[in-house]
């Protein structure tokens, strides 16, 4: 059948494959879907947060969809095979476009078109004629001349009959084109070798296995580590103040890789400065690279929007976080709160052991901070900063493994005057903190709050309390075992809230009285409560010495009120443990990012190309315009046309402007048509 | 037979553009050159070579706008003198703010801000009057608030970049470092942006519509200043601490007001297009060749000075995230944008698509340009931590 192609009804010459896919690949329309496509995924990375630890995204979509959604690559869209090909796509397409359009853009630059027939001149949109004075060569001239001075470039040949002067301005418009879409090509270039395409092949290839173990930069094995030279890269490392590295982490999908540098970082120091109202004003890190190539160690200090570039490596300061700082923490025990505290020592990122009455516990250092600083709403409605002073992060783990995360402020919280020790705690990570204040003594110390817990959890001696209030609340007449039973079970409530706080109360509640008499006696319940420890706090009071003639004073008597707040909450507090931070030595870690993009200046390069390309295409605008000159007995006869490729409207103004200058020139001797076609 | 001689006058053509220069003009360079020379040798000792480049390079930029845009003269004279007559009000003292007649209720830059949002949308109304009463009076009113607004707006943000410093030296900086400095700024590029055209095509019938979507953005501006305090100038935390940003950041805004403007007047085109020929609204309301044509060149600028922007912010993001290109969500968005015009261009230039669908996508180019300025820093996470509402 192949004979068929050729019958006369087919009148296109057959084509080979090559240029139809030469074809396809430039055509327009592949561009723009090309242009949309990249456009929609591009997308999809904004949307779905990328590169985060591969759980959440188990807990946000569920195992079935985590999973299709790791196959299609959306945990890392940029770096996605399918999207590098859209990518490829867009510079194969781009590249062609040029290709085929080249060619004829740079002739169209060069070329004047001196062979023009007059009959084409008549059929543009922009024409004119006129009569001149004088021959033709002369007026020929004077057109040439006076084009040349409106800007145009001119060439002049003459055909026997006629003479054609043509002017063409603006050529650069084409040149723009060119600059424009090689720049993109080059850009794309550039990019491509700053990417992670060799790492993907070379993961292909199975020479890189990505390691997805949490493990120190030491054990990272051979077949995780790429050497010293490679070509690009960006990774990051925390090095803590004193420390070195000669390494980086490129963080890939949910693991990593480590890529060895020739140089060891040493961070001396690292700083944070701030503004009077408390926010950061700069990040620096004090750093000394030691290079073998180097005659001597070279100190820098880098901050944020001044990295320092070595040997083509160029270091940033991307972050911070604590180094280990050494802490000092005391711990009570809430469940004997007049037994001396724990004093323990230990680093952010250690794990301490502490035995504690509900077992032993696993204290894990996650986090210090020197400054807490938080936007604090004042009345005029201006936002104030307030610094809260030294924080710990730390969680106390159980055999069982579950742990719950405490959040400890070291000095005193002020609220409405008064002070508190806050702490706050989660279950889960991303939760929010809740807070636990506990009222402090005039000395700002726990003593006061922990001697009334004693007290509390003292079963004798809250019976003796009790005992002394009893008569008070037994109706007349009573007998002594109703009398002792209450005592019990009053005896039973202050011990469930001691321990349980306000929850156990609750629970006891809904076991043991039925639904329509629970608000009422939780009321009771929270008076006898307040009565009794109220009581046992009047004694304590008492004992201190600081009741007064008048009875408890006002801050005596708010601090009660904390103090009970802080008992009802404490049941579910979770920790057996009070742990007050008492002294630190701050040690900071820097995050540096390290790169190497020897595709950079070649990016550069291509932008500048698209920056000129793209104001040249706008605002050059490619005109030519033609005379062609008769002569026409003594006179000559002028046939003027031009054509612009952008805006006919300015074109035709300015068509109409150079009419006026090129009949003046040339001696117009009236006899004027103009003509636009509409 | 046919000899040729090719003749190239390219010398004569030389000595063109300087001729055409009027007197009005050469008093014009002669101005613009004084006064930078005068910023030399008063400052130049305390300038750094960055500054100096800038000094330098405003020069061309401030004449050629002079010559192409004449009444951008009298604009940039005003400008400059109340600045300085608001600066030097100020002396050294921030408090007198609240003390001096003049700056209390003229020239402080949140006075001056203030100015502007009402004139705006003062001009906003006189437009649409003019259009429904058919007043040639009124329309002139309107531009000339117009000017008065970008004027005032103008003239705030120069004020304020001085009141931060007054503030004190460490929290001085120029004022386009979050949302409510922005939308000054693009309020004003956008005025004056509308303007150029309102003169270039001697017609104020677009005026209502490009003055509209200026309204919105000062009524967010007003909302901002009185619901969140925005107005207090606040230090800049150390990511924005660059040089970059002061020229980045406009130069995105004359890309987001060249696209805003095509946005309008796509609407205008649509409603246009509605109309019967010939009907009497169609005869207030601007052609639809006309529309066609200033929504394309109001692309077209805002298409190049966004490129200029997306790459002036890669050359920053290189220096300050360590890498030219990181797909940070507003990076992307940026990226998004720039495709999506590109797109519309070549549909334009290359298939030749004109009217009904080249409105509709500019309109929606819009709503996709708004994401990647509001959108991303209120919905999405990324590097760019500032301007969150
Ligand atoms: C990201 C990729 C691209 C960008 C940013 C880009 C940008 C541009 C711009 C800004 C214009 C000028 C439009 C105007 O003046 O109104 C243009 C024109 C043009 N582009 Fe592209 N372009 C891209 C890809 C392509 C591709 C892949 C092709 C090939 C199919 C192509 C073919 C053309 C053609 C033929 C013109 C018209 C040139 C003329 O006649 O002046 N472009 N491009």
């Amino acid at each position: 059948m192949a004979g068929s192609l050729n019958t006369p009804n087919s009148p296109r010459p057959r084509r080979g494959t090559g240029a139809v896919l030469l074809e396809f690949l430039g055509s327009m329309n592949l561009a723009i879907t090309l242009l949309v496509a990249i456009s929609v995924a591009a997308i999809i990375g904004t949307v779905l947060q990328q590169a985060q630890p591969y759980p959440d995204y188990v807990r946000k979509f569920g195992p079935f969809w985590f999973e299709v959604f790791e196959r299609l690559g959306l945990y890392d869209v940029y770096g996605a095979a399918w999207f590098l090909v859209l990518l490829g796509l867009l510079l194969v397409s781009t590249a062609v476009c040029v290709y085929r359009n080249a060619p004829t853009m740079l002739r169209d630059m060069r070329q004047f078109r001196l062979d023009v027939q007059e009959k084409s001149l008549r059929g543009f949109h922009q024409r004119a004629e006129w009569d001149a004075a004088g021959e033709t060569a002369q007026v020929a001239g004077r057109a040439g001349a006076a084009l040349a001075a409106q800007g145009y470039r001119v060439r002049v040949k003459d055909h026997g009959d006629r003479i054609v002067v043509a002017g063409m301005r603006g050529s650069w418009n084409r040149l723009g084109y060119l600059l424009t879409h090689v720049a993109i090509v080059v850009i794309c270039v550039g990019g491509l070798i700053d990417g992670n395409l060799p790492l993907k092949v070379a993961e292909r290839l199975g020479r890189l296995q990505v390691e997805t173990r949490d493990i120190p930069a030491s054990q990272v094995p051979p077949e995780s580590t790429l050497p010293a030279d490679s070509a690009a890269f960006r990774g990051s490392v925390r090095i803590p103040e004193g420390g070195q590295a000669d390494f980086v982490f490129l963080n890939v999908r949910d693991g990593f890789l480590l890529q060895k540098l020739p140089f060891r970082v040493e961070l001396i120091d690292f700083r944070i400065d701030h503004y009077p109202s408390g926010q950061p004003k700069s990040f620096e890190s004090d750093l000394v690279i030691h290079d073998p190539e180097l005659d001597e160690p070279l100190k820098r200090t880098i901050a944020v929007n001044h990295p320092l570039i070595h040997k083509g490596y160029a270091i940033y300061q991307a972050s911070f976080s604590d180094g280990g700082s050494r802490l000092k923490l005391r711990a009570h025990a809430l469940d004997a709160p007049d037994i001396a505290p724990l004093e323990l020592e230990g680093a952010v990122y250690q794990n301490l052991k502490v035995v504690t009455p509900r077992g032993p516990l696993t204290m894990e250092l996650i986090d210090f901070k020197a400054y807490n600083v938080f936007p604090a709403d004042t009345e005029d409605g201006r936002e104030k900063f307030t610094n809260y002073g030294p924080s710990v992060v730390f969680k106390l783990r159980n055999e069982a493994g579950e742990a719950i995360e405490y959040l400890n402020y070291m000095a005193p919280v002020s609220l409405d005057g008064r002070l508190y020790f806050m702490s706050g705690m989660r279950a889960t990570p991303g939760e929010p903190y809740r807070y636990l204040y506990i009222p402090l003594d005039s000395q700002a110390s726990l003593d006061r709050f922990l001697a009334l817990r004693a007290s509390v959890l003292d079963e004798a001696r809250v019976r003796r309390t009790v005992a002394a209030q009893a008569d008070g609340l037994m109706p007349a007449g009573s007998d002594g075992a109703a009398r002792a039973n209450l005592i019990d079970s009053i005896v039973h409530l202050v011990g469930l809230f001691g321990r349980g706080g306000m929850g156990a109360v609750m629970d006891q509640v809904e076991q043991a009285v039925p639904e329509a008499e629970r608000q009422q006696a939780v009321e009771s319940y929270i008076m006898v409560l307040q009565s009794v420890i109220g009581s046992l706090y009047v004694d304590q009071l008492r004992e201190e010495g600081v009741l007064g003639e008048q009875g408890v004073g006002e801050a005596d008597a708010k601090f009660f009120e904390d103090a009970l707040e802080a008992f009802a909450a404490l049941g579910s507090y979770g920790s057996p443990l009070l742990v007050q931070m008492t002294d630190f030595q701050h040690v900071e870690a820097s995050g540096l990012q390290i790169t190497r993009a020897p595709g950079k200046d070649i990016v550069y390069l291509g932008c500048v190309m698209l920056m000129a390309g793209v104001f040249f295409m706008f605002y050059l605008h490619h005109r030519r315009v033609w005379l062609s000159v008769a002569a026409v007995g003594q006179g000559a006869r002028v046939l003027f046309a031009g054509t612009g490729n952008r805006d006919r409207a300015e074109f035709a103004s300015e068509f109409e402007g150079l009419q006026r200058v090129l009949s003046k020139a040339t001696g117009a001797a009236g006899n004027m048509t103009q003509q636009e076609a509409k | 037979m046919s000899a040729t001689t090719e003749i190239v006058q390219e010398k004569l053509a030389k000595a063109a553009w300087w001729k055409r220069l009027s007197g009005v003009d050469w008093a014009w360079g002669a101005l613009v050159i004084a006064g930078a020379l005068y910023t030399y040798a008063r400052y130049g000792a305390l300038m750094d070579s960055f500054e100096v480049i800038i000094l330098v390079g405003t020069v061309p930029v401030v004449l050629a706008l002079g010559w192409m845009w004449k009444a951008m003269r009298p604009y940039t004279v005003v400008v400059t003198l109340l600045s300085l007559a608001s600066i030097g009000l100020y002396g050294a003292d921030l408090a007198r703010g609240d003390s001096n007649f003049f700056l209390k209720y003229l020239l402080s830059s949140q006075s001056a801000i203030m100015w502007m949002s009402a004139l705006f949308v003062m001009a906003t109304a006189a437009y649409w009057l003019s259009l429904f009463m058919r007043s040639e009076f009124t329309g002139r009113v309107a531009t000339a608030l117009t000017w008065c607004a970008s004027a005032m707006g103008f003239i705030g943000m120069m004020v304020r970049w001085r009141e931060s410093y007054l503030i004190s030296p460490d929290v001085g900086h120029i004022p386009v470092s979050n949302l409510y400095e922005v939308f000054i700024l693009f309020a004003v590029i956008t005025g004056l942006m509308y303007l150029y055209y309102e003169g270039r095509y001697r017609s104020r019938a677009m005026g209502a519509f490009a003055l509209t979507v200026i309204s919105a953005s000062v009524a967010f501006l007003l909302w901002y200043t009185f619901e969140r305090q925005a107005h207090e100038i606040q230090p800049l935390v150390p990511a924005l601490q660059s040089y970059w940003m002061k020229i980045h950041v406009p130069t995105n805004f004359v890309g987001y007001g060249g696209f805003a403007l095509a946005a309008m007047l796509g609407i205008a085109y649509l409603i246009v297009d509605r109309l019967k020929p010939g009907s009497a609204w169609a005869a207030r309301l601007p052609t639809l060749g006309q529309l066609d044509d200033v929504m394309y060149k109001a692309i077209a600028l805002g298409f190049a000075f966004f490129t200029v922007a997306t790459v002036l912010g890669a050359m920053w993001a290189a220096e300050a995230w360590g890498g030219y290109w990181s797909w940070d969500p507003k990076e992307t968005w940026a990226l998004i944008v720039w495709l999506n015009y590109a797109a519309w261009l070549h549909m334009r230039l290359t298939k030749g698509w004109r009217g009904r669908p080249m409105a509709w996508w500019a309109i929606i180019g819009l709503f996709v340009t708004s994401f990647a300025f509001l959108g991303v820093n209120m919905f999405l996470s990324g590097l760019h931590s500032y301007g969150t509402l």
